[in-house]
Formats: structure tokens, C-alpha cells, sequence
């Protein structure tokens, strides 16, 4: 057997899955944007621009995944990245182990089931029933896109601190002390050895939050009430409600189309970063 | 909350998690013993391998029967009487509208051997080719001239048999009395303009076209099952307006009264029995404008993968004796004559299954259009969204 074929026949069974999962049913959604909904519900094959033209009404939809999404993976990483650093740096060696399981603990449960217990502790009778005992009241959380919030920072964490505290382990703890040696201050060594050393897990952490989180529809249904609307919550009530399969294609191509935009634009940034960095190292 | 026990056993633990499967009347103490909510939802699917499965004796119908169906709308222990009596395991999925169920089924491959549609949704599913003419042979207990034909005409499309009678009620609006400083109220014009000023932050809607937009149109004085573009444009606006007021937009309402979240909402008529019962300052309305009555069936989807054990349980569940403990548990009215003959009298006379007939007779029926009017479909999505 050639090298070639070898190749070739371990890369088939992802290339299988690749196609039969991605590339199929994203040809199938875009054909479907393309088309009509049918008198009772579904699809029938049209060549209209319609569904398209009709994107704007899902105006707020977008607004608000647009806006949550960036504000949750912003909100994660400064949450995640003084928790990774503790765990990749200070802890304590004997420690990290069972720390670092207890991270993923979470993980063990259904993200449906956590998301219920947010209900309880963000209704009437939990966090606001405490801080009326403590004399604020009228304090409302529940079903407001602060909750929506909490739910995808506490929901996301983990995807957050791991690709970070990864880097930040590999870190090459002689640096750190060559820094101090040579008078910096523990700031400057942060901002110009660590950081700058962590950018890759950074990066790799917000990209996994950030793409998860714009295809979210499960916590602001649950923590926002039905008020605070995703494009995932648009989805699925254009296919599970509303049944205007055409239309919610054409929401689902331009969710598709609104990340691949954002991401190429976020690894030109990141990588032009990561360049620049090397510029000075070199100097 | 009555009382709070911070650990329970495995064993116990799956007990109330099935018994709270079975219909969610046993919601509050289910939560108050497990702390868990929507743990059914996700260990649903294990828990008919984790009991024992008894000897079987009456024909074998399989392991299993999966039932589509609304929230709070059986009595547990009946389901468990069916599996002891069948081997087969009754597993619930709760939806929120009739819409949802019909996507679901238009979707294929559903799983579903029995669901609970709605009287104005019944000629969708025939002419979509999507649930089968029931063989009445195999449905014994059924007694079609026991029913009241209102309550029972739409389970026929054509002269064929597609649906058995579940029971019927009406669609309102559950409102707690101890924050409307004596006021009673009595309309849908009170309803929506009480949200929108007192009671903002405290009302819900269902997430749910044909009520949500149709008690909108109840507010103009419109009919509720209205698809006239100038009249859907009024409902949208009030939707729209009223929007920034409401608690949430759910057909699971019970969960949020019950904790005082939320004040008011959108009910039906044993949801609105149940709260009353357990909560006397719980009042159910009917607009005075009128809504809905309705009426919801049993009925097979094609290919359902369980099918003998559907028709086992749908027979199972008009037998009167059975039946009449489902109307004690989730507080509708049946219009099986054999099945009242066995309630109490005090459930007979009760204002909120059976409303005053001036308040019956401005109630409509919902019409078949509705379900598949595309603009209604598209209002209640832009309206969520917006």
C-alpha cells in the first residue's frame, strides 16, 4: 500500500463524518433558504430571495446575541484567567490535581439541570429573598438578561479556564524569574512575559466560548423567560413552532455567515498579534 | 415550602423523579424533596430500565409507550397501575402548544405512540397524513354515545374515527387575588392593561399562538380565532407594548404562581383548579369578552413504533374508574357521561370547570385556520423576538 492510500483511508472515516454532517446538511439549509414555507408548515423549493429579504425582523434576535455573546466571553475570561493562572502558577503541586477536577465537576451534570438550579437561586425566593432580609428590596434577577449572563459565564468557565491554564502550564517558570532578576516589577513581568506568553490559550478559549455561545438557545430560554431571545431561540421556534423552514434557514445562513466573518476577523487580530509580538522579541 | 430534606436515597430519589415524570401535580413536593426540577426532562429516558419490569400476563405490548402530552395533565398513579398491569412503562414528553406538536410530527420520526392534540388541530393532522383512523376494536372502553358530541364532533374527520375524547376546558387566566387590593377582575381588557401598569414584571403569557394572540384579540373585542390582517396588527401592537411588562412568555405557569414570581398568567382550566386548590387566593378568570373553549384527544400518529401499547394505554385511560381519577388529579371536566357518574358532586357544580353559562356562551372553539395561518405563526415569532 502507497504512503498515498494510506493516507487517504485514514483520513476517510473524519472525511465521511465531515461530509455527512456538516457539508450535507449546510447544502440542505442553504437550498432551504431558497425556498418557501408550504401552506401547512415545512418547505416547498422556490428560487426567492424572500426569506432573505425578510432578515431584518429578526433584527433584535441578532442584536442581542451579538451583543450577550462577546460581553459572556469578555466577562469569562477575566473571571477564568486569574483562576487559571492561580492553578497553573501558585497552586500548590500536591493540590492541582484535585483542583483542576473540581472545575470540571460541573461538567458531571446536565447543563438543563444546573441552568434549573439558576432558576431557584435567581427567583423570588432565592438570591432577591436574601437580599430583602438584608434590607434591598424589589431586587428582580430572574428572567432578565443579567441572568441570561450569569448562566453563560458560569456555563462556559471551564471551556475557559482550561485552554488557558494550559498555556500558562507550559510556561516556562525560569522566564519569570530571569524577569525579576533583571528588576522588573511583578506587574511588567505579567504584562510583558506572561500575558504575551498565554495570548494562544486566550485566544483558543475565547473562540470556544464565543462560537458556542452565538449558537446558544438553552440558557436564555430557560434564565431569560422567553424575553431574552438568541438567534438559537429564533431557530428553534422558526422550526419547532412557527414551522417556516425556509425562513429559518436563512436565519441559520446568516448566523453561519455572521461567525465565519467574525472569526476570520478574530485570527487575522489574533495572529497579526502573535507577529508582532515575535517583532520585538527578535529586537 | 413546607418542608426541605437535604439528602434522599437513590431509591427515593427515583421514585419521586417518576412519580413527578407522570404529571407535574406532584411538582412542588417533587421539588421540595429532590431540589430538582428538570432532572425528568434529561433522566426521563433511564428510568424505565431502572425499575423491574413485572411478569407479564395480558398479551405482550412491548416495554414502553411514549406519550405526548401538556404540563399537569395526568395522575401518576395511574400510569404506574398501567405498567403494573401491562409491563409497559409509560414515558411523558410535555409540550407547550399544538404547534409544537405538530412540528415535532411534521419533522418524522417522533417516537410518539400516543399525543394529546387539541379539537381545531385534528383536521391538520388528517390531511397531513400524520396520525392513523383508530381501530376501535382494540379501544373497548370507548362509548361514543356517552359523550357530549360538543366535546366530541372533532374526533371524527369525514366520518372516520382519528381521536377519542380526553376531556375539555377553557382557556383564562389564573390572577393572585392578595396583590389586587380588593379588585376583582373579570375581562381580557383588565388583564392586558393590568400588566402594563400594576402588575408589570409579574404577568405571563403562553408561549403559544393561538391563545397568547388570540386573548390579544379579546382586548379589541375581536373573535379570537380572527386572521384579518388589520385585527392581527392591533394584537401585535398590544403584544408588542406589553412585552417589556411580563414576567415571562411560558406555557409552564404553575412553577412561577406558586413561588409568587409571578401574579398573574394565562391559564387553563386545570391548571387554574389545581393552584385554587392548593392556593385559595388564586382566582381563575374568564374574560368576560370571552376566549377559548377547548376540547383535547387521544390520538396514534402514523407509524407509531409502539403501537398496540398506545391503543393499550388510550383504553386504558377511558376507563371510567381510570378516568375518573385523572379528572380528580388534573381538575378539567370529561364529557364521558360513565366517568361523572363516579366524581363528586362538588366537582360537578365547580365554577371552574364548569363556568356560568353566560361566560360559556361567549367562548369559541378554536378554528382549524389558525394553526397553519402563516401570519399568526409569524406575529407570535416576531413578537417573542422582538
Amino acid at each position: 500500500m502507497s504512503i498515498r492510500t494510506r493516507n487517504w483511508l485514514l483520513l476517510a472515516p473524519a472525511g465521511t463524518l465531515f461530509l455527512a454532517l456538516l457539508i450535507v446538511p449546510l447544502t440542505v439549509v442553504l437550498i432551504f433558504s431558497f425556498g418557501e414555507r408550504a401552506p401547512a408548515g415545512g418547505v416547498v423549493p422556490a428560487f426567492t430571495l424572500e426569506q432573505y429579504a425578510n432578515l431584518p425582523a429578526r433584527w433584535t434576535a441578532f442584536k442581542n446575541t451579538l451583543t450577550l455573546a462577546p460581553i459572556g466571553t469578555l466577562a469569562a475570561l477575566l473571571i477564568a484567567y486569574p483562576l487559571a493562572y492561580f492553578l497553573a502558577v501558585r497552586a500548590d503541586p500536591k493540590w492541582k490535581t484535585i483542583l483542576l477536577i473540581l472545575v470540571i465537576v460541573p461538567f458531571w451534570t446536565s447543563i438543563l439541570i444546573r441552568s434549573y438550579a439558576w432558576i431557584f437561586l435567581l427567583g423570588g425566593r432565592g438570591l432577591p429573598a436574601i437580599l430583602e432580609w438584608m434590607g434591598i428590596d424589589g431586587v428582580r434577577l430572574i428572567n432578565t438578561p443579567f441572568a441570561v449572563l450569569v448562566g453563560i459565564i458560569y456555563g462556559y468557565l471551564p471551556l475557559m479556564v482550561f485552554p488557558i491554564y494550559v498555556s500558562l502550564d507550559r510556561l516556562d517558570k525560569r522566564l519569570l524569574e530571569a524577569s525579576s532578576d533583571l528588576g522588573a516589577p511583578a506587574w511588567r513581568t505579567f504584562l510583558q512575559v506572561t500575558l504575551p506568553l498565554s495570548v494562544s490559550g486566550i485566544a483558543t478559549g475565547c473562540m470556544l466560548v464565543f462560537i458556542l455561545l452565538m449558537g446558544e438557545f438553552l440558557i436564555p430560554a430557560m434564565l431569560g423567560g422567553g424575553k431574552v431571545f438568541f438567534v438559537g431561540n429564533a431557530l428553534v421556534d422558526l422550526f419547532l413552532q412557527s414551522r417556516n423552514w425556509a425562513y429559518g434557514s436563512a436565519v441559520a445562513v446568516a448566523l453561519v455567515v455572521i461567525m465565519l466573518i467574525t472569526v476570520t476577523v478574530y485570527m487575522r487580530l489574533i495572529s497579526r498579534l502573535g507577529a508582532s509580538r515575535d517583532d520585538v522579541a527578535i529586537m | 415550602m413546607t418542608k426541605v430534606t437535604d439528602h434522599i436515597s437513590k431509591q427515593k430519589f427515583m421514585e419521586e423523579l417518576y412519580r413527578f415524570k407522570k404529571g407535574s401535580i406532584t411538582r412542588r413536593h417533587f421539588l421540595n424533596v429532590t431540589g430538582l426540577g428538570a432532572a425528568s426532562a434529561v433522566m426521563g429516558a433511564a428510568v424505565p430500565s431502572l425499575l423491574t419490569r413485572p411478569a407479564f400476563a395480558a398479551g405482550d405490548i412491548g416495554d414502553r409507550v411514549i406519550l405526548a402530552t401538556w404540563p399537569n395533565y395526568h395522575d401518576p398513579a395511574n400510569f404506574e397501575a398501567f405498567t403494573e398491569a401491562t409491563g409497559a412503562h409509560v414515558q411523558m414528553n410535555v409540550f407547550g402548544s399544538n404547534e409544537e406538536m405538530l412540528a415535532k410530527l411534521q419533522a418524522g420520526g417522533s417516537g410518539w405512540d400516543v399525543f394529546v392534540p387539541t379539537n381545531y388541530t385534528i383536521t391538520t393532522y388528517v390531511s397531513e397524513d400524520l396520525i392513523e383512523p383508530l381501530d376501535t376494536s382494540m379501544l373497548p372502553n370507548y362509548d361514543p354515545a356517552a359523550y357530549d358530541p360538543r366535546f366530541s364532533d372533532a374526533g371524527s374527520v369525514d366520518g372516520k374515527l382519528y381521536a377519542v375524547p380526553k376531556d375539555w376546558g377553557t382557556t383564562g387566566y389564573v390572577v393572585n387575588n392578595n396583590h389586587t387590593g380588593g379588585k376583582k377582575l373579570t375581562s381580557w381588557k383588565e388583564f392586558w392593561d393590568m400588566t402594563m401598569d400594576s402588575f408589570s414584571g409579574r404577568t405571563m403569557v403562553h408561549d403559544y399562538q393561538l391563545t397568547t394572540i388570540g386573548n390579544a384579540l379579546k382586548y379589541f373585542g375581536y373573535s379570537f380565532n380572527s386572521i384579518d390582517e388589520k385585527e392581527l396588527a392591533d394584537a401585535e401592537k398590544l403584544l408588542i407594548d406589553a412585552k417589556p411588562h411580563l414576567f415571562a412568555i411560558s406555557s409552564d405557569y404553575q412553577p412561577s404562581i406558586r413561588n409568587g414570581d409571578a401574579w398573574m398568567s394565562m391559564a387553563w382550566t386545570g391548571d387554574g383548579k389545581q393552584l385554587n386548590t392548593d392556593m385559595p387566593e388564586i382566582e381563575y378568570v374568564l374574560g368576560v369578552e370571552g376566549g377559548e373553549i377547548w376540547s383535547d384527544y387521544y390520538a396514534v400518529p402514523k407509524g407509531a413504533p409502539h403501537r398496540d401499547a398506545a391503543y393499550a394505554l388510550i383504553n386504558f385511560l377511558l376507563d371510567p374508574q381510570v378516568n375518573a381519577k385523572e379528572v380528580l388529579a388534573h381538575g378539567y371536566p370529561t364529557a364521558d357521561a360513565h366517568t361523572n357518574k363516579l366524581l363528586p358532586e362538588s366537582l360537578l357544580n365547580d365554577p371552574i370547570l364548569y363556568p356560568a353559562q353566560e361566560l360559556l356562551t361567549a367562548l369559541e372553539f378554536g378554528a382549524a385556520v389558525t394553526l397553519t395561518d402563516p401570519n399568526r405563526a409569524e406575529l407570535m415569532a416576531r413578537f417573542k423576538s422582538a
